[in-house]
Parts: structure tokens; C-alpha cells; sequence
């Protein structure tokens, strides 16, 4: 690589904030991924965005859970195990098959 | 070629995320129940064509939303067609942002998950319009990189990221509104001309 990559490690608030979500997304580069970072240790205002745009983040994955309801869970299975089973049983008519395809 | 034994033991552990997603999608419990259920019969069916390596939850989410926007969609007959309401780019940080400060000795993170209950978040992300809510739950809720969502959804890259970009700000909007509903914070303090030129993810627009 060329030297003057250097030259991009001079990261503005504005880029820092273009690349905000890609940045929290994991969809950057490691290279732009550590001069983004690098610009935060420096600027405390994006640094506070930052780190607000990742707690609502978190925020909406926990608060996004959903118990599944215990009779979906054994009624799913029961009906998989038993498609495996009959499959498994070389005595069994409907080996080979997996159900209605 | 991958056999279905395997497959039972490796899927079911992904229930509890496919069905918090399959509510998000139907917005109904019966019809969640339902959703996930066909979707691990046809996973089931067609494991044979998975191939074992990998990503398991990215093909079964596949599955899930295929069969979400065949079966549950073709019931409404037509698409989800509720206009966007989006706020301007970081809506709720020019509202809410530094409030976490204001009580000491508890983590920001604390603040902010006490200011919207379960059911507001959910209800937020369920009033996105269908195509902006999906990005949204892939991305914020699953965690499934752009690559993935746009194969999960049959959509470019590109619309992956906008179709995120402007369901973002919308959400955002959505849980301020809550908020001051509750009167936990001030109807709008950001008058409408200080709001700033859309600065997230607009690069195009730069010129």
C-alpha cells in the first residue's frame, strides 16, 4: 500500500457520522473501522452519539424477546422427531419420505 | 448433504428468535404460532438442499420470511402500504440524548431501557411498514450482517441499507412519540428549522 493512506486517517464529524450505522452494523472495513475509532478517541461529541445510537440498539434487541409458548415448542418437535423416526424404520412404508413434499 | 436428525437438534434453538420475529411479522400470536410452525415443516423438508457449513439461521430465516410474505401477505391481498413516517437522522439523540447524564450512579444503558417498556418497542417496530420492519428486525433485532439480509429478502445491498436507513429514523420517531405520551419527555423541543441536513449514510448526497 501506498503511504499516503495516511492521508485518510483524518476522519471529520462529518464522516464519522456518515458512517455511523455501518460502522455499528460491523459493515466496515478494519481499516476504516480503527480510523472511525480513532476519531472517537478524540471527539467526545461523536463519541456520545455513538455510544447512544448503540444502547437504543441494545434497547430494541432485549427489548424484542419473546417467550415461546411451551406447547409450539413440544408440538414442532414431537412432529420433526416423529418424521425422523419413521424415516430411520427400514420397516417402515413411509422411509425415505419425509412427510407430504 | 445434511440429514434431518442433525437438523432437529441444530434448528430447534432457534425457535425462540423466529418466533419473537414471526410476531413482529403477523403482529398476532396464533398466526406467529402458525408461521413458525411451517416454517420448520418446509425447513425440515428441505434440509437435504442445505448445505451443512453454512449459516442455519440465515436459511431458516429465509424460510420464515418467504413463507410470512406468501401465506400472510396473500391473506391482505395487497402489500403493506402505510406511508413512512420518518423523523430527520439521529431524532431521538437531539431529543433524549444527555438525559441518561442526568441521574448519577446508574448506567446509561439502564436509562434508556427504562424509558420504553417491552410492549412500546415492540409496538414501535410493529407499526413500521412491512418492508422497512423486516430490514429493521434482521438487522437491530438478529444481528444478520447486509449480506445476509438482502439474501434473506431477495433485495439488493443497496436497498437493504436504505430500506434500513429511513426505518431507523422512523423507529426512532415512533418511540419518541411514546415517550411523550407518557410524559416522559416534552412534546418536540427541536424546533423544525434547527434540525440538521441528513448527515447518516447519505454519501450521495454530499455533492
Amino acid at each position: 500500500m501506498p503511504d499516503h493512506e495516511h492521508d485518510t486517517s483524518d476522519v471529520d464529524c462529518k464522516s464519522a457520522l456518515t458512517e455511523l450505522y455501518s460502522f455499528l452494523d460491523g459493515e466496515l472495513t478494519d481499516a476504516r473501522r480503527s480510523l472511525i475509532a480513532h476519531h472517537l478517541d478524540d471527539c467526545n461529541p461523536c463519541l456520545e452519539i455513538y455510544d447512544f445510537e448503540a444502547e437504543i440498539r441494545m434497547v430494541i434487541q432485549k427489548r424484542c424477546q419473546d417467550e415461546v409458548p411451551e406447547s409450539l415448542r413440544l408440538r414442532v418437535e414431537a412432529q420433526l422427531r416423529g418424521f425422523v423416526h419413521e424415516q430411520s424404520d427400514p420397516g417402515n412404508a413411509l422411509g425415505g419420505q419425509a412427510g407430504p413434499v | 448433504m445434511a440429514d434431518q436428525a442433525t437438523f432437529v437438534d441444530e434448528a430447534m434453538e432457534f425457535m425462540p428468535s423466529l418466533y419473537s420475529a414471526a410476531l413482529r411479522m403477523t403482529r398476532n400470536p396464533a398466526d406467529a404460532e402458525d408461521l413458525v410452525q411451517e416454517t420448520y415443516l418446509k425447513a425440515y423438508r428441505g434440509f437435504g438442499g442445505f448445505t451443512q457449513g453454512t449459516n442455519l439461521k440465515a436459511w431458516l430465516y429465509r424460510i420464515l420470511t418467504n413463507t410470512f410474505i406468501n401465506q400472510y401477505r396473500a391473506k391482505k391481498r395487497r402489500p403493506d402500504e402505510r406511508e413512512l413516517d420518518e423523523g430527520e437522522d439521529l431524532y431521538l439523540y437531539r431529543r433524549l440524548g444527555g438525559l441518561e447524564a442526568a441521574r448519577a450512579g446508574r448506567s446509561a444503558e439502564d436509562e434508556l431501557m427504562d424509558f420504553f417498556t417491552d410492549s412500546e418497542v415492540k409496538d414501535a417496530v410493529e407499526s413500521l411498514p412491512e418492508q422497512f420492519r423486516m430490514a429493521v428486525l434482521l438487522a437491530d433485532v438478529e444481528g444478520f450482517s447486509y449480506k445476509e439480509i438482502a439474501e434473506i429478502l431477495d433485495i439488493p445491498i443497496g436497498t437493504v441499507m436504505s430500506r434500513l436507513h429511513r426505518g431507523r429514523k422512523a423507529l426512532q420517531k415512533q418511540l419518541y412519540e411514546f415517550a411523550t405520551e407518557r410524559g416522559l419527555a416534552p412534546r418536540d423541543p427541536v424546533a423544525q428549522d434547527e434540525a440538521q441536513p441528513a448527515v447518516i449514510g447519505e454519501r450521495a448526497s454530499d455533492a
